[in-house]
């Protein structure tokens, strides 16, 4: 296996906050890879400076050997890393097809980018493509605004994968949805990466990352804790430490002895 | 239904056409220009800020650049006056947008309510520039080549060209709301951020929306010095043609094809007659408050918007009614897999 996406030695500082601290990730080339960790360990501001929604006070992002570092997002969208956000943002006051075809990326010059149709057939099938591949497609000339939280999250998913990026990125995809549809979202995750798309997934839904990642990488205080099979992740002390807070033992000691 | 909907607007058109021909009094011709003249520059306003979400607040620095430049350029080119200055009027609009370029890329560096008080700031040094510059006669202004056309058709011509201007920008506005660059402001208006990460050029696209939409404010800037004859910076510099044209598009509809168009038409109209009828300049300002707190209670997203979610309304929820009762709405995840 290759290495599809590197970060290597991110760091990154909000006033005197370090979110990240010289933070090291590698996503294989075809995998599943899970990115956990405890709340504010930096998952979120990796995808930030991943995805150049923040520029790293130091460090590398590679993808597909290709130095990245600090471009913009549209850049790294149409170089082929897609993100959703932890919480969905869709645009509200247009159709859901409106939504897939603002995804849709034309390789081509700026004029006729800005003269060309919105909706042309080619376009608005790929997208209904999608839009039945996640179940929604019944509800394309609805305006999104009006969708319900789970049908957000999936029309979040389906228009990344309309811009066919080669490596999705997911914050939280189960998060606040009923078990039916994580089960669901898990199942299409296995059926694009079945056919080749390789996924990060951050979430907090154990049992979601072990059944599914092929690889999990724990994040603590901004450091890169351990990465490796899920089984073998689940068992070592320092991630159950990172979890359960193994540094503040004494104090927690002193508490107990009143 | 598409076919109904192009004949009403034949129908307009041809009403607008039919307008100084059957009332011929000059009066009314006039009122009917000044309506034509904010009609298009709501309409061209609201391509970019109701498009975008970007509510500029600056639009006079175009208007007043035309009108600039339809004078300094009559004026130095020793123009005869009459009808061959009309040539001037899309000059104007160019003039504006290579004015609006600089000034759409410093402004759209910020955001929303930023970018609100630059434009009024960008503004404010166009009118002091203006009211200074020898080059722009300071402020006794500058006096364009007299045209003599005789009173009572004076305004004729100037009304058709102020339609054709119309014309042009309803048609601009319906082709870039179906263009894929159309698209990406509404995108940018709901979430400028999730639009940059779906590879949507946000920066270049919000520019050149911008500068698109100074054409034809210039053009009509141009177009009122040509017919006042005489300009002055404090009259086509002013900061009540930028909050007009905001607030005619509010009451017709923010974003809305025919929301500028007829927000501009009632108020306008309404002001210009009013002012005429009872000699009173303040008079429409107190109906207008009336009218502005009835929409903004009733109809807060304008007389377009109202009128079409009536309408729709029936449609709609049926629609919603019926994809939500069929089975499992929320988790049917079916389908196959596009290669």
């Amino acid at each position: 296996m290759t290495t599809l996406l590197e970060a290597k030695n991110i760091s990154r500082s909000f006033g005197g906050l370090k979110a990240l601290n010289a933070c090291d990730l590698e996503v294989e080339k075809g995998s599943i890879t899970g990115l956990i960790g405890p709340n504010g360990s930096g998952k979120t501001t990796l995808f930030n400076v991943i995805t150049g929604y923040v520029r790293p006070d130091t460090g590398t992002v590679t993808f597909n050997g290709e130095d990245v570092t600090g471009a913009e997002p549209d850049k790294i969208f149409a170089k082929g890393i897609g993100r959703t956000f932890q919480l969905t943002r869709i645009f509200g006051r247009m159709t859901v097809l409106e939504n897939m075809l603002v995804a849709t990326q034309h390789d081509e010059g700026w004029l006729r980018s800005m003269t060309r149709s919105k909706s042309s057939t080619a376009d608005v099938d790929n997208a209904m493509e999608w839009l039945d591949f996640v179940g929604i497609a019944r509800l394309a000339h609805l305006q999104a605004g009006s969708l319900s939280y789970g049908q957000r999250k999936l029309l979040e998913l389906a228009y990344v994968l309309v811009a066919s990026p080669d490596v999705i990125l997911l914050d939280e995809p189960a998060g606040g949805v009923n078990l039916t549809l994580i089960n669901q979202i898990a199942d299409k995750i296995r059926t694009l990466n079945a056919q080749g798309k390789t996924f990060l997934i951050v979430e907090h839904n154990m049992e979601f990352v072990m059944n599914l990642c092929t690889t999990v990488t724990v994040m603590n205080q901004g450091c890169h804790l351990v990465s490796g099979h899920p089984t073998a992740v689940r068992a070592n002390p320092l991630v159950l430490d990172a979890y359960l807070g193994g540094g503040d033992d004494e104090e927690l000691e002193e508490v107990a002895r009143g | 239904m598409l076919q109904k909907k192009n004949l009403w607007w034949l129908v307009a058109v041809a009403a607008f056409a039919a307008f100084p021909l059957l009332i011929t009094n000059p009066t009314y011709t006039s009122i009917g220009f000044f309506t034509l003249i904010y009609m298009a520059c709501a309409s061209s306003w609201n391509m970019f800020s109701g498009y975008s979400g970007y509510i500029a607040l600056g639009s006079a620095v175009f208007y007043g650049t035309g009108a600039y430049a339809m004078s300094l350029i009559s004026i130095h080119a020793n123009m005869a006056p009459g009808a061959a200055m009309f040539w001037l009027v899309p000059v104007g609009g160019v003039v504006a947008m290579l004015i609006a370029l600089p000034f759409g890329w410093i402004a759209l560096r910020v955001r929303r309510h930023t970018f609100v008080v630059i434009t009024i700031a960008v503004f404010f040094i166009f009118q002091l520039g203006a009211s200074n510059f020898s080059f722009t006669g300071g402020t006794s202004g500058l006096a364009l080549p007299f045209i003599t056309w005789d009173a009572s058709y004076y305004f004729v011509p100037f009304y058709f060209v102020a339609l054709g201007i119309v014309i042009f920008i309803a048609i601009l506005s319906a082709a870039v709301r179906r263009s894929r660059f159309g698209l990406q402001l509404l995108a940018i208006r709901d979430d400028e951020d999730r639009a940059l990460g779906l590879g949507v050029k946000v920066t270049s696209v919000k520019i050149v929306g911008f500068t698109l939409s100074a054409f034809t404010v210039g053009m009509c800037g141009a177009l009122y010095a040509m017919e006042q004859g005489q300009i002055y910076p404090q009259f086509v510099f002013t900061p009540v043609f930028d909050v007009s044209i905001a607030l005619m598009t509010f009451l017709g509809g923010l974003g809305t094809l025919t929301g500028p168009l007829l927000g501009a038409l009632i108020l306008e109209s309404s002001q210009q007659w009013l002012t005429i009828s009872f000699s009173n300049g303040s008079l429409y300002l107190i109906l207008f408050g009336a009218l502005f707190l009835i929409v903004i209670l009733f109809m807060p997203q304008g007389i377009v918007v109202y009128v079409r979610d009536r309408v729709n309304k029936k449609a709609d929820l049926a629609r919603v009614a019926s994809a939500a009762t069929s089975p499992g709405s929320d988790a049917v995840l079916s389908g196959s897999t596009p290669s």
